[in-house]
């Protein structure tokens, strides 16, 4: 190999002999040290370094549970009891597990709302997006392999009916969801399947999140006003101004996270789930986890097997598309006065699905589910492309530190030049 | 033109190392696909036998068959006649009530929803029985007649019957 190619020279010996074989040092002093993050980024940035911390806990707290669990259908659930009354802490590992899953979609369901309404998924970052949609199915995949382990009756009945799902395709669909199960219904098979899945598929989000983060790295982050960094006043270093941002929505997340688990640790668990799964009794109304409720009103709200099954489906792949559906140049709904008010109610929508995907597909539910399917796709195919033609946009601001000094500066009292940027003051060396 | 023999050497050495490369892999990754598939000792879980002398009319008993809850029940005169009564044609999945028994009087059904595989509702007396008075299952709403047939709701075809036979007037076997 090239032996005179350019090593970085730091103060600590130690470091240089990593650096010289391994460029390590380097490559975290310019992904996390000196990375530029627009200066007007607001706490909606902070939400993916929430969701890797909470990716984190999760893995940890998922492998101090495997310890004492046993994949068997004779004797999941008394594992996972004897988890709850016997392991030393074991309630605790197991609150923070189930609840951690819940907040873990919180955040991503947060950061997904921060990269529509700003604009995020637009170029340069369409593969930015993919990759996160792609997370979001690994996520929802390992969430409903993990809620069938503690083997109570809506773990069993949850698996039964998505197993099911993928019987509705023609032809191959029983013989395929006999392969899943391993059997000819949910049983020991399919639980010790899901188990070494549940397991493995959590590494391979982490692989993921890694490309997702190497490639918003390329293009820099998005911010609220949409528009590029064009001068080094425009941006600060990721060490240590947004570190610190991202700590203190840390620390605001743990104060919540830790609320439920100490104080209200089944809040969003379900009690059936609390009755040893009989194949033979069905829950009288089967509730998936709150987090996955809008596409299970989708599901439920078509009166054709088949049908219900590609639209809830339809309604995950649709996402990967939206780039290229989306025709506005302009990034932030800020400066889009009309497409902002549909994609709000985009947002409401699909809590208002999740809500009746919860209640009895009956009735005026069932109607309600019904509208808000049709908002979903219409919002994709209609209103997004239709908008972008249409819609005259809000003048965009020159640069960023423009809006700074304009908005944001005068408030604190200071000015452009009161506060210096800090992108110019001299680089911290290691 | 000189060089085109040695291309297409260079070609079919390429093509041919792809295509063995590619046969391989697939060779390969089969034991790993098939071994997810149902063992051995799964396939022959057997058959069932069921006593039913005990059954009274009307009444319906679920005994467990291969994991799957099954229904067995002895049809009233209503009910029967109810079941022939309907044209088949006009069914989402046509079936007349004489291809679905053996008996008349006994009905025996796999007790698993084809919508999504949850157990209907109707085996005991104070269930609900939906629309047609048969079974009704309460995940989706499917509502199933006194032959198992799907009436209404989002089940694509009616509830399985699964093979069984009468070894005497007391006992059937099932599978």
């Amino acid at each position: 190999m090239d032996q005179n190619r350019k090593v970085h020279q730091f103060k600590n010996p130690v470091l240089n002999w990593i650096e010289f074989r391994l460029p390590i040092i380097s490559y975290f002093k310019k992904e996390y040290g000196d990375y530029p993050m627009p200066k007007n980024c607001n706490y909606f940035w902070s939400f993916g370094a929430l969701a890797t911390i909470t990716l984190v806990t999760m893995i940890v707290s998922g492998i101090f549970l495997a310890m004492n669990y046993t994949p068997h259908t004779d004797m999941a659930f008394d594992s996972v009891e004897r988890i709850m009354r016997d392991v030393n802490y074991g309630w605790l590992m197991r609150y923070i597990h189930s609840n951690g899953a819940a907040f873990f979609f919180i955040i991503v369901y947060i950061h997904i709302v921060r990269a529509m309404y700003f604009g995020s998924y637009k170029y340069p970052r369409e593969l930015n997006w993919i990759l996160g949609v792609f997370i979001f199915l690994l996520m929802m995949a390992t969430s409903f392999l993990g809620y069938t382990l503690p083997w109570g009756q809506m773990s069993y009945w949850g698996a039964t009916v998505i197993t099911n799902l993928f019987s509705a395709i023609p032809i191959i669909g029983e013989g395929l969801k006999t392969w899943l199960l391993g059997d000819y219904n949910v049983g020991n098979a399919t639980l010790n399947r899901f188990f070494a899945l549940h397991y493995v598929l959590p590494f391979v989000i982490f692989g993921v999140v890694g490309l997702h983060v190497a490639a918003v790295h390329v293009h820099g982050s998005n911010n609220p006003d949409g528009i590029d960094i064009k001068s080094k006043n425009d941006s600060v270093n990721f060490f240590p101004y947004m570190l610190i941002k991202d700590t203190i929505a840390m620390c605001a997340f743990g104060v919540a996270i830790s609320a439920v688990i100490f104080f209200g640790p089944n809040l969003m668990a379900e009690v059936d789930n609390y009755i040893p799964a009989d194949p033979l009794v069905t829950p009288a109304h089967i509730v998936p986890n709150w987090y996955l409720a809008p596409f299970y009103a989708i599901l439920r709200a078509v009166p054709d097997k088949l049908g219900g099954v590609l639209l809830m489906f339809g309604a995950i792949v649709i996402l990967f598309v939206l780039p290229w559906l989306d025709r506005s140049k302009v990034r932030s709904c800020n400066y889009r006065p009309i497409y902002k008010w549909f994609m709000m109610g985009f947002f409401v929508n699909f809590f208002v699905l999740g809500y009746v995907g919860m209640l009895p597909a009956e009735g005026l539910y069932l109607l309600i589910a019904r509208v808000g399917l049709l908002y979903y796709f219409g919002f994709f195919f209609i209103i997004t492309p239709f908008v972008g033609w249409i819609e005259k946009p809000n003048k965009l601001p020159l640069s960023i530190s423009d809006v700074y000094a304009k908005n944001i500066a005068p408030n604190i009292g200071g000015g452009e030049k009161g506060i210096p940027s800090p992108a110019m003051q001299k680089d911290t060396n290691l | 033109m000189a060089k085109k023999p040695k291309n297409k050497r260079r070609d079919f050495l390429q093509l041919s190392t792809v295509t063995l490369g590619a046969v391989g892999t697939a060779a390969f990754i089969w034991p790993f696909l098939k071994s997810m598939s149902p063992a051995e000792d799964t396939l022959a879980a057997g058959s069932t036998e069921v006593d039913i002398s005990a059954i009274e009319e009307g009444q319906s008993i679920t005994i467990k068959w291969r994991g799957k809850p099954v229904f067995i029940k002895k049809r009233t005169k209503d009910e029967i006649e109810a079941a022939k009564m309907v044209q088949a044609g006009d069914l989402r999945d046509p079936q007349d009530d004489a291809d679905r028994v053996q008996k008349e009087e006994w009905l025996v059904l796999v007790g698993v929803c084809t919508h999504l595989g949850c157990v209907p509702l109707g085996q005991k007396v104070s269930d609900m029985k939906g629309e047609y008075d048969g079974w009704y299952c309460p995940c989706h709403g499917s509502h199933y007649d006194t032959s198992g047939r799907i009436r209404k709701g989002p089940a694509p075809k009616n509830l399985d019957v699964p093979p069984y036979t009468f070894l005497n007037d007391t006992t059937i076997k099932i599978g």
